[in-house]
């Protein structure tokens, strides 16, 4: 069994604010790294527990194959498309520079 | 690079030839007006939720069966990171348990890759660059067409066993032959449709332990993934004999200068927190299902190579015999071997007169070039006759006598043949003096004025056979 | 009226869906000033619809189940046309192109939509409060919280703003509230109910479910939207069950099972559990055989969960990132505007559980976290399994108190989460569970009863709380 995980530390939560996007001010940073240490300390029961052979649990159903015939339907007009969008340009959605290749 | 070895591994995507996406039922079409073929799936609205596309996986499997794969039970994940052409922000692909595992694809010398997995997963949508020449680090904003974005793709993930640029490039031949003939895939490079990265490393001869790979991208043509490797290795190289390390990195090709560059921005490594995607459910295919379509898979390329090699006596990686199999021409084999023709006459001419007219071979039909086979085989027409009526058959259609007779094609053999050797024979009697005491490449010269004599009609090979026995004969 | 019978009074012509609506809109004008149930209000659209209810009755059309009920719709549920914001400023002003599954069921089963309820932002909270939009207050007592996440819903129904509305519960955001409103609230089984069209944060966990005042009247709203839907890969493709057809059958002989970790788990107010016990005899005494049992894994499910739907909601969440719909703030490049668009855009809440949950699957933690809650989530199943080998339907408490006053617990995130510790363990396992009103606290303030069934256990699920109803 894997040891049980460190306790989150204020570089962790700005590392998972910066992967989701999120700015958060330094006062911010330490009420939410109490916050979340206390959810996290709760969770050390599970961490405890030994379930070495028990599979894991993704999904209650116990469903499998589920598919869709490969038949074309209209999807959306393209002004609808386009219309909660906060900018468009040439039919486009716009968005500022990108700064980088996708990964 | 003496002293160096390339290890190559390729990633490649191609899009699959369905009717709509992956997870709705939009058109899965190339060209369209921008966003038009979208959905509340296919953008990430809230609330939609996807739903796979049977087709998707039948060519799936497919591919795994033509690869030699295991096909076996398979879930989807959720690969998450942030980039304005996916919509929502993570994609849909398979991770952990992919549908097709360890198979591998034979080159046409007789090399076997690995591969070690093929996953179905949705493509991203296109973005376009506005300002700063198009290009994506000088541009003031950026706009995003979703047409593409949930387009079925199948990832292809050989194992690292190819060991130059050429064998890269032979790879992705043989592979997008194979995607081909399965259906899957049209395997337009130029489109989009197929796309190929390439892992690349090198090590000192005789070593077995890995180098530190680099991920190379944007390599749009069989050419251009030849030079972008040459161009990594040589850097690879000279990077660790100046002393320095390869750090492992992806790196973008530039076509235009012709260099990789590091794709590193300044934010942080990726972690893209995978995790079953609980949206769907698992796919486990029927064995008798999968069965069923590998009985009704088509021959792949590497039996056509053997076939048609075997018919024309020539080696299954000769260049004929692999431009025919590529090309789709070994029909025109077949019907030559059915109807007891020479099957190595028709291989060459596929190979040379139509396959540099292979646009045109919706002109050409089987029987008609079988007929022409024959009449150059008996010697109704000179090479040089055959060749011309092929060519006119493949620009305009029609039957090979027509044409020859059109033409006023007749081989000149016999006493006319005789006679005009005589003639050239007589023009050049210093060199045929030269000719009968040894000097052997002189045939060549009296070959070249005869075809010149006679416009092309003399069967030359007749021709060639008269000279030896008149020089054997000493006059 | 309960819905059962505004759809009989409308149906054979007694009533005009017209004026059944018209009462629902006075009383809501009247009164939601001092509830805030509705974020939205769609009235135009509503008296047109009962018009047409009306006109297909008077044309001796069958305007369906649930002729001229007027409903209440959680906004987290897609709405053609109709602002669907999830309590949150990122949706403020969307318009969905499109209907949620549930929303084209109960229009074409002859319901009236009234419009959109309050909830926690992205249905995340157990009060209500998290709303962007300020809190729904309890309609029993305006200093207190209706409960959440479908506090909205819960308060219209409580109110008498509408008969029927519709929430969705992903640990308890429908039986917590119903329980703390005083009225019924079911989350049926996984995949009973299409999720297409309902604003995702757990999927795998998320289902929607009805409020009503009554047993019978859930019951008839549970049998309108459940079903196959080819657009939810999770749906179930079974036909499914009935939730009307074990009202009337009473409980003798059944085996119900007085769940011990439910009665005894962490933060429990005694009122809660002595209302329990007192259910458990009223259901003896209508003959049916309780028994104490235990569900052992069951204690590990708020940890479980707060774990895992974190981690789904992460990744739910990132779609809003200002490109094609919804709030967005500027930016010189796209990670800033994608940066400033989230933060400005999501309450505090819903960026605490976003980090959580990306911590939660992060590079070296998936194993310690999310896989491991996985793993608890086979245990949860293999107890329930082992539970229903003995017993029908199993009993707990709904909530661990009843109402409590806003602002009592919003300082303490953990303090909020353990108001779903009773709840959970259902939506971890997929089961169906209905919250039942049972007494009243020492306030006078409602409090519920929980029936638990096995997976499709609908119809003794619903037996069970009907007779539990019937013995107040
Ligand atoms: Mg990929
Ligand atoms: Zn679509």
């Amino acid at each position: 069994m894997a040891g049980m995980a460190q306790r989150i530390t204020t570089a962790d939560v700005a590392h998972v604010a910066r992967l989701a996007r999120l700015a958060v001010t330094d006062e911010e940073l330490e009420r939410f790294t109490g916050q979340l240490a206390a959810v996290l300390d709760h969770a050390a029961d599970i961490e405890a527990l030994d379930l070495g052979g028990v599979p894991p649990t993704a999904h209650p159903l116990p469903l499998a194959n589920v598919l869709r015939e490969d038949v074309a339907r209209p999807g959306l007009p393209r002004e609808e498309a386009l219309a909660a969008a906060p900018a468009v340009e040439d039919d486009r959605f716009r968005v500022p520079r990108i700064l980088g290749e996708a990964p | 690079m003496s002293g160096w070895e390339t290890v190559i591994g390729l990633e490649v995507h191609t899009e699959l030839r369905t009717e709509t996406k992956l997870f709705c039922s939009c058109a899965n079409r190339f060209g369209d007006e921008p966003n038009t073929n979208v959905c509340p799936v296919c953008l990430g609205l809230p609330g939609s939720l996807p739903v796979l596309n049977a087709r998707a996986v039948d060519y799936a499997v497919r591919i795994g069966v033509a690869l030699h794969c295991q096909v076996q039970p398979s879930i989807f994940h959720r690969k998450n990171y942030f980039y304005p052409d996916m919509p929502k922000d993570y994609q849909i692909s398979q991770y952990d348990l992919p549908i097709d595992t360890d198979g591998w694809l034979e080159l046409p010398g007789g090399k076997r890759v690995g591969i070690e997995r093929a996953h179905l997963e949705e493509d991203t949508g296109k973005t376009t660059h506005v300002g700063g020449g198009g290009r994506i680090h000088d541009a003031d904003h950026s706009l995003v067409d979703y047409n593409r974005a949930g387009v079925p793709l199948v990832e292809i993930v050989s194992r690292p066993d190819l060991r130059s640029a050429d064998e890269a490039r032979a790879y992705v031949d043989e592979l997008r032959a194979i995607l081909v003939a399965t259906g899957a895939s049209d395997g337009k490079m130029e489109e989009g449709s197929l796309r190929v990265d390439a892992n690349v490393s090198v090590r000192p001869v005789g070593s077995t332990a890995f180098g530190t790979r680099c991920e190379v991208k944007n390599m749009n043509s069989l050419r251009s993934l030849g030079r972008a490797i040459d161009y990594e290795v040589a850097r690879q190289v000279r990077l660790v004999e100046g002393g320095g390390e390869v750090v492992q990195e992806t790196r973008h090709w530039n076509e235009a200068e012709g260099h990789t560059s590091s794709m590193r921005s300044k934010e942080e490594a990726f972690d893209y927190r995978y995790f079953p995607e609980p949206d769907l459910v698992p796919v486990v295919p029927d064995p008798a299902w999968v069965d069923g379509i590998r009985a009704a898979l088509p021959a792949m390329p590497a039996e056509l190579r053997r076939g048609v090699a075997h018919a024309a006596g020539m080696a299954p990686e000769s260049d004929a015999v692999v431009t025919v199999v590529r090309l789709g021409l070994e029909p025109f084999v077949t019907a030559t071997v059915a109807a007891g023709a020479d099957a190595g006459l028709a291989v060459r001419r596929l190979a040379n007169e139509v396959a540099s007219e292979i646009g045109s071979l919706a002109n050409l039909g089987p029987e008609q070039f079988v007929t022409l086979l024959r009449m150059e085989s008996a010697g109704d027409l000179t090479t040089a006759q055959a060749r011309t009526v092929l060519k006119d058959m493949l620009t305009g259609g029609g039957d090979p006598a027509g044409i020859a007779a059109a033409h006023g094609f007749e081989a000149l053999g016999g006493d006319a043949l005789e006679a005009a050797l005589d003639e050239v024979v007589a023009d050049n009697a210093d060199a045929w003096a030269r000719y009968v005491a040894g000097e052997d490449k002189l045939q060549g010269l009296f070959i070249g004025r005869l075809r010149g004599a006679t416009a092309g009609k003399a069967d030359l090979a007749a021709a060639a056979a008269i000279l030896r026995a008149r020089r054997a004969a000493g006059c | 009226m309960t819905a059962v019978e505004i759809a009989g009074a409308v149906r054979s012509g007694e009533h005009s869906a017209v004026e059944v609506v018209e009462e629902h809109l006075e009383r809501i004008a009247r009164r939601d000033g001092g509830v805030h149930a509705f974020l939205h209000l769609t009235a135009d659209a509503a008296l047109e619809r009962a018009a047409q209810v009306d006109e297909a009755v008077a044309a001796g059309i069958d305007p369906g189940p649930l002729a001229g009920v007027p409903v209440a719709l959680k906004d987290n549920l897609c709405t053609r046309g109709v602002p669907t914001t999830c309590a949150s400023r990122i949706l403020e002003g969307w318009r969905p192109p499109y209907d949620a599954t549930v929303v084209s069921r109960l229009a074409a089963a002859g319901a009236v939509a009234l419009g959109k309820t309050n909830l926690d932002e992205f249905a995340m909270g157990s009060s209500t409060e998290n709303s962007a939009f300020g809190p729904t207050r309890n309609p029993h007592d305006p200093t207190r919280v209706p409960g959440g996440s479908s506090g909205g819903s819960a308060a219209a129904v409580a109110a008498g703003f509408a008969p029927l509305a519709l929430g969705s519960d992903t640990g308890g955001s429908i039986r917590q509230p119903a329980a703390l409103c005083g009225v019924v609230g079911a989350k049926p089984t996984y995949g009973l109910v299409s999720r297409y069209g309902l604003i995702a944060f757990a999927s795998s966990l998320d289902q929607i479910g009805p409020f009503a005042e009554t047993v019978a009247d859930a019951a008839l709203l549970l049998d309108v939207i459940a079903g196959h839907d080819p657009a939810d890969s999770t749906s179930l493709p079974s036909a499914p069950p009935s939730a009307r057809a074990g009202l009337d059958r009473g409980v003798e002989g059944l085996r119900v099972g007085l769940v011990t970790e439910l009665t005894t788990a962490e933060g429990l107010d005694p009122q809660v559990v002595a209302r329990t016990r007192e259910a458990a005899d009223a259901l003896e005494a209508a003959g049916a055989k309780v028994d104490e049992v235990s569900v052992p894994a069951a204690v590990y499910g708020l940890s479980a969960y707060y774990l895992i739907a974190p981690a789904e909601a992460s990744s739910n969440l990132a779609r809003y990132d200002g490109v094609r719909y919804g709030l967005r703030a500027p930016g010189a490049d796209i990670t800033e505007m994608y940066v400033r668009t989230r933060t400005e855009g999501f309450g505090a809440e819903v960026k605490r559980r976003i980090m959580l949950g990306t911590y939660a699957l992060s590079a070296g933690y998936y194993d310690a976290y999310y896989g491991k809650a996985q793993k608890v989530r086979t245990r949860i199943l293999e107890d329930f399994d082992a539970a229903y080998q003995r017993f029908d339907a199993l009993l707990g408490p709904t909530a661990p108190g009843g109402a409590f006053a806003l602002g009592a617990k919003t300082t303490d995130p953990l303090t909020m989460y353990l108001n779903d510790v009773c709840t959970i363990p259902s939506n971890l396992a997929g089961h169906p569970a209905v919250s039942v009103p049972y007494g009243v606290d020492a306030g006078g303030l409602p409090l519920g009863v929980q029936v638990l069934a096995p997976a499709l256990g609908e119809t003794v699920m619903f037996q069970v709380a009907a007779t539990l109803e019937a013995s107040r």
